[in-house]
């Protein structure tokens, strides 16, 4: 399935990865990428190289994408996706699931701005970027930037249409000691938003 | 050597064809080789002349796969070569579309010209439905889109985004599904054989395309169209299509033409092909970009394959139908 699934993907979108920046490299890292479809998940992990997608879990959305038993299936059997609420439930923080991840070893793919776009430029990012990057201050925190996921399948339609598409991957950025939290986050956004005309 | 060749079957002389396309090939291919070898001097001529073979390599590297490509059209059989040619179509029109802005509104007009119009119009060459084949597209298609596009209710730049999207569909679907059309079409004493006009169709136009190439960067005339393209000038260009029509004059044995027939088609077949480019040039510079694949920043995953097929693209159409019409088949 899943290489069914690459197959389909490749034709219809070319799913190329650049690398700018940075080498796909097996460490961990979390990888933070601009939003505007919920295909960008699919997306960013058809890019990867075989050896990283292994060890690599997206973030998806608990709502959208455990809606139907078979998005549930694909998620879980083929992305091995981290589940979040985007609404809050009570005290529980939202971060949990990624920082079990992050502690188990694997790397995560975040959609910092939290919801999709439909605007040239990503929204403000959330905050989560910057809490997890306080937790786990080693891990490699990398930009990529989606192209044209969004002409691929826009909201509400069902059938995909051959678009090429590409997700660039950037210089990894780091937390400076004492940085705020909006500037990081700010610097963070312009990392992302920098890759789409490299 | 013509007594032998002429008295092979049609299969075999198609064979004997590629025989010799492909140990042409594997001549150059191990002459550009061995120049790689060469040991680079000192000098900014010798660094220039290094470029030039790597770009020489290059365009080799494009010419074994179209060759390949075609043997295994023909070895597989007519029905592959269609397929082989649709997907040819699929991946051009992916890259023509994804240089040509669209909106969400132009989604299920997309989804139509990929996965109807497309298969539709293969299917009618590959079953040789040829009265519905020509018209399929410019009369039936040249409606459904916009009313399509319509419905979707956004009247943003309407004309324009459709414009677009039906010169896609000309282009990549109408124009390359008159390849495989030739395969098809039935000519007295000629079974067996349409391989060769296939053939004869890109060997013209290519070796037109070519020599206007190569005569435009020995002459370093002023371009005609400078907005344009930086190297298209007339004089080249006669002589392009010049040495592409007599080229075509010796090639008639291949074909079912008589050598004055096949001088007028390779001629009808450069000047369209030739031009076709041109306005491919042109599209390009109006979306800013200078070829279809990579050199562009920030579209990837492309390989310039539209660049490659666009002469072919525009010769096809009009030669099948010189052929069509003039022969009445």
């Amino acid at each position: 399935m899943s290489l069914f699934l690459l197959g389909l993907i490749r034709l219809l979108t070319g799913a190329q990865a650049r690398w700018y920046g940075c080498p796909p490299k097996a460490e961990q890292r979390i990888y933070f990428a601009n939003h505007q479809s919920h295909a960008d998940l699919v997306m960013i992990w058809a890019a990867l190289p075989q050896e990283l997608r292994g060890i690599t879990r997206p973030i998806a959305a608990r709502d959208y994408w455990t809606k139907t038993p078979f998005k549930q299936w694909i998620t879980t059997a083929v992305f091995n996706a981290v589940y979040v609420d985007r609404e809050r439930k009570g005290d529980e923080d939202p971060l949990q699931p990624l920082a079990d991840a992050l502690t188990s070893g694997d790397s995560i793919i975040i959609f910092p701005e939290g919801t999709r776009g439909n605007a040239e430029e990503p929204q403000p990012f959330k905050s989560g970027l910057y809490s997890l990057t306080q937790r786990f201050p080693d891990v490699v925190l990398v930009p990529a930037w989606i192209n044209n996921v969004q002409r691929v399948m826009p909201k509400g339609e069902v059938v995909p249409v051959p678009i090429l598409c590409s997700v660039t991957f950037g210089a990894p950025i780091k937390l400076e000691p004492g940085e705020e939290r909006r500037a990081f986050l700010d610097r963070a956004r312009l990392a992302v938003i920098a890759l789409r005309d490299v | 050597m013509n007594q032998f060749l002429r008295s092979l079957t049609p299969t075999q002389q198609v064979g004997a064809l590629f025989l010799i396309i492909f140990g042409i090939l594997v001549i150059i291919s191990a002459v550009a080789f061995l120049l790689t070898l060469r040991e680079q001097r000192e000098g900014a001529h010798d660094a220039a002349w290094h470029a030039e073979l790597k770009n020489f390599r290059k365009l080799l590297a494009t010419s074994w796969f179209m060759v390949v490509i075609f043997w295994v059209a023909w070895a597989a059989g007519e029905g592959v070569a269609t397929v082989l040619f649709a997907l040819i179509a699929f991946f051009a029109l992916r890259e023509f579309i994804t240089l040509s802005p669209t909106r969400r509104g132009d989604h299920r007009s997309l989804v139509l010209a990929f996965f109807v119009v497309l298969p539709i119009q293969f299917w009618l060459a590959g079953t040789e439905h040829f009265d519905l084949f020509t018209v399929f597209i410019p009369v039936y298609v040249f409606l459904a889109i916009p009313v399509v596009s319509a419905i979707a209710d956004d009247p943003e730049r309407f004309l324009e985004r459709n414009a677009k999207l039906q010169w896609g569909i000309m282009v990549c679907i109408y124009g390359m599904s008159h390849v495989p059309a030739l395969l098809l079409l039935d000519f007295r004493n000629y079974q067996g054989k349409n391989a060769f006009l296939v053939f004869f169709l890109v060997f013209v136009v290519q070796t037109c395309m070519v020599v206007q190439h190569l005569v435009t960067r020995k002459l370093k005339r002023p371009p005609s169209a400078p907005n344009v393209s930086k190297s298209f000038n007339w004089r080249s260009w006669f002589i392009g299509i010049g040495v592409g029509s007599f080229l075509g004059g010796l090639l008639s044995f291949i074909t079912p033409f008589k050598p004055g027939q096949a001088l007028a088609m390779a001629f009808v077949a450069c000047v369209a092909g030739s031009l076709g480019h041109l306005v491919m040039k042109a599209l390009k510079r109006d979306r800013g970009v200078t070829s279809w694949g990579k050199g562009r920043l920030s579209v990837t995953g492309a390989n310039g394959l539209l660049d490659r097929v666009d002469a072919l693209c525009f010769a096809a159409p009009v030669f099948f139908h010189s052929v069509r019409w003039y022969f009445g088949l």
